[in-house]
């Protein structure tokens, strides 16, 4: 197991130099230059362009500056934002576990619904339930999420006047910032009303995000269950007059499960792409917003750190899908 | 007797193949329905000038937010309504079909040929140049493909072209992985050493004799990434990033309409129906095309 996992590591290491080089070349490749996209519209003396330029390291070779952009993010240093002019760092902390509640909350919802309805579809397969969730689940996989947001606001806060439209709680509350989240935050500091507040914020959002992963979990499971189910040893175990709950449950279930972990766990660079948009829907203070607004604002020190930040994560979250992988199913771990 | 061996023309097991193409995509409902829609589609975006009512930028300063005809307060000529500022709604859904299906169309050929051409020196030749052409597919394939064509086209500056490019790019790595599994399997086939020992070059295997096996699963990818592709370059759209406004791209038109979301229904609800009906159609059609072209569920 030791050696799956330490190959599993050796492996990403070109991949995150790969990252890290794309991250670093992003800046150099833009046309223009950088001292002066900084000193931005009030212009700058060629003795300050020099003094500047030598302060940032621009003068020096190419390879040189890589190395030293290397050795800056290994200690954490990001550099600053050039429109606050903040570490990037402590931004990108400050605004990443709205993402975090944000995600979990959604995979959560697209898990709990997908994985019960793929399991019945199989099961059922060729009933009504069947035709209709998995027409579902293709009209979701074809869902522009952006539209999605802007119908379900319409209906929920426009007609409904159920939900609000954006933002994480309502501004009457104000508590310290504990664990980040807002949901648990919310109960910790025990206003009345709080808890229901980000509740109603959160719900909205969250589903949007939900939608396509929803949608690949439940076909996902169905044909994995599918596929199981026509395997031998289920057929065995129908056949030794097992009930067909257990077979479902233990037998078909527990192997149907490995792959649609798999997909659950490549969701995660969905659910960020389906941050940027969510976020920006919703006006909800996460990273996918950050990055937008940085990019638009031609912050580039964010953009470029924060590529790699959530490049870093996808790749972190992927390599613990093939760990729990390698867990679950011996076969994989000693090819 | 003459001879009993029957001789099959070359064009003859080419109609016997596409019947067989068709028996099994017909047993999909779903997939004739959607390529009906689809076809529909591109005969509007083709005939665009025909359909339309109007020119899609034309504007009728009297007839400002109209809602569709059917609701109180809709005029005659305007079906769908007008957009913020009296633009015939129709009119610029249907030159919007143009938009959708030109980058869809440029944006798999451009990441088909690109990842055919890479997936086939990666898998041919193996060894060194397939770890490094692999290893730039993962680092590719690490970042959120929106969020690296958001970057892209950042660098290259916002605009339908670079948005295209951008999306390409970012989806290329999926043919070239699917190219080169497929040409990895084939290429130790007896055919293909009987080809090599005919003497054949390596530009005459690696183009004639086995890409044209390797088709099938790169078709299916190819109808996927043109679904994705309408829906990532309509996100760019609605971000700014992708067609300037005023052309009547579908995600253009939303982010133009995003102020009037609890004033005018139509503006924004319409252009996201367009882009779910021909996202959806595609797809329907490319669940018809794995069934028919995967020979491991034709057993089944």
């Amino acid at each position: 197991m030791i050696r799956f996992i330490l190959g599993k590591l050796l492996y990403l290491v070109p991949t995150f130099v790969g990252i890290t080089i794309i991250a670093f070349g992003f800046v150099r490749i833009l046309p223009g230059d950088p001292v002066l996209l900084m000193a931005g519209e009030r212009g700058i003396s060629p003795e300050r362009h020099a003094a500047l330029s030598a302060q940032l390291g621009f003068d020096q070779p190419i390879w040189l500056q890589y190395l030293q952009f290397l050795g800056r993010l290994f200690h954490g240093d990001l550099g600053n934002s050039l429109v606050t002019k903040k570490p990037v760092m402590a931004e990108f902390l400050t605004l990443f576990p709205a993402t975090v509640e944000l995600g979990l909350v959604a995979i959560i919802i697209a898990t709990a619904i997908g994985v019960p309805v793929g399991v019945l579809a199989a099961i059922k397969r060729g009933s009504w339930f069947d035709q209709v969730s998995m027409t579902a689940a293709l009209v979701g996989f074809s869902m522009p999420i952006f539209w999605w947001g802007l119908l379900l606001i319409i209906f929920f806060s426009g007609i409904l006047g159920w939900t609000p439209v954006s933002g994480r709680i309502s501004l009457i509350y104000f508590f310290p910032d504990v664990t980040g989240f807002m949901l648990i935050d919310s109960i910790i500091s025990g206003q009345k009303g709080a808890f229901t507040s980000a509740l109603s914020h959160l719900i909205l959002p969250s589903v949007v995000l939900a939608t396509i992963p929803l949608a690949v979990i439940a076909r996902q499971t169905r044909s994995a269950m599918l596929e199981v189910m026509g395997e031998d040893y289920v057929r065995t175990a129908r056949a030794k007059g097992m009930p067909p709950s257990r077979v479902v449950g233990v037998h078909a279930l527990r192997n149907a499960m490995i792959p649609v972990i798999t997909t659950i766990g490549l969701q995660i660079g969905v659910l960020m792409a389906g941050a940027i948009l969510t976020e920006t829907i919703f006006s909800w203070p996460g990273i996918g917003k950050w990055m937008i607004d940085s990019i638009s604002r031609r912050d580039y020190p964010v953009v470029q750190s924060g590529l790699l930040l959530i490049a870093g994560l996808v790749m972190l979250v992927n390599l613990l899908v093939d760990l729990t992988y390698g867990l679950i199913n011996p076969r994989i771990r000693h090819k | 007797m003459s001879d009993a061996t029957v001789k099959l023309s070359d064009a003859a097991i080419r109609r016997q193949m596409l019947a067989d193409f068709w028996f099994y995509f017909r047993q999909n409902r779903g997939a004739v329905v959607g390529m009906w829609v689809f076809l529909a589609l591109v005969l509007i975006a083709v005939f665009a000038q025909v359909v339309a009512p109007h020119d899609p930028t034309a504007q009728f300063r009297d007839a400002l937010l109209v809602p569709p005809i059917w609701q109180e307060g809709g005029k005659s000529g305007f079906l769908l309504g007008t957009d913020a500022v009296g633009r015939n709604m129709l009119s610029r859904l249907i030159y919007g079909a143009q938009y959708s299906l030109f980058i869809g169309v440029v944006v798999v050929a451009i990441a088909l040929i690109g990842g055919i051409f890479v997936g086939l020196l990666a898998g041919f030749f193996g060894g060194w140049v397939d770890t490094v052409i692999m290893r730039v597919m993962d680092v590719i394939l690490a970042f959120p493909s929106l969020l690296l064509a958001l970057v892209l086209v950042a660098v290259l500056g916002p605009g339908l072209t670079n948005a295209m490019i951008a999306i390409a790019i970012v989806y290329q790595p999926h043919f070239a992985r699917l190219t080169r599994a497929a040409v990895m399997g084939e290429k130790e086939r007896e055919y293909v050493t009987a080809a090599r020992v005919a003497g054949a070059g390596t530009m005459r295997l690696m183009f004639k004799t086995i890409l044209p096996n390797c088709l099938a699963p790169l078709i299916v990818q190819a109808t996927l990434s043109f679904s994705s592709a309408v829906l990532d370059s309509a996100a760019l759209g609605f971000l700014g990033m992708g067609a300037q406004p005023p052309s009547s791209e579908w995600g253009t038109m939303l982010a133009e309409a995003r102020e009037f979301i609890l004033r005018a229904w139509w503006v924004v609800t319409l252009p996201g129906l367009a882009i779910l009906i021909s996202v959806l159609a595609i797809n329907l059609m490319g669940d018809g095309l794995r069934d028919a072209l995967d020979p491991k569920l034709k057993r089944s």
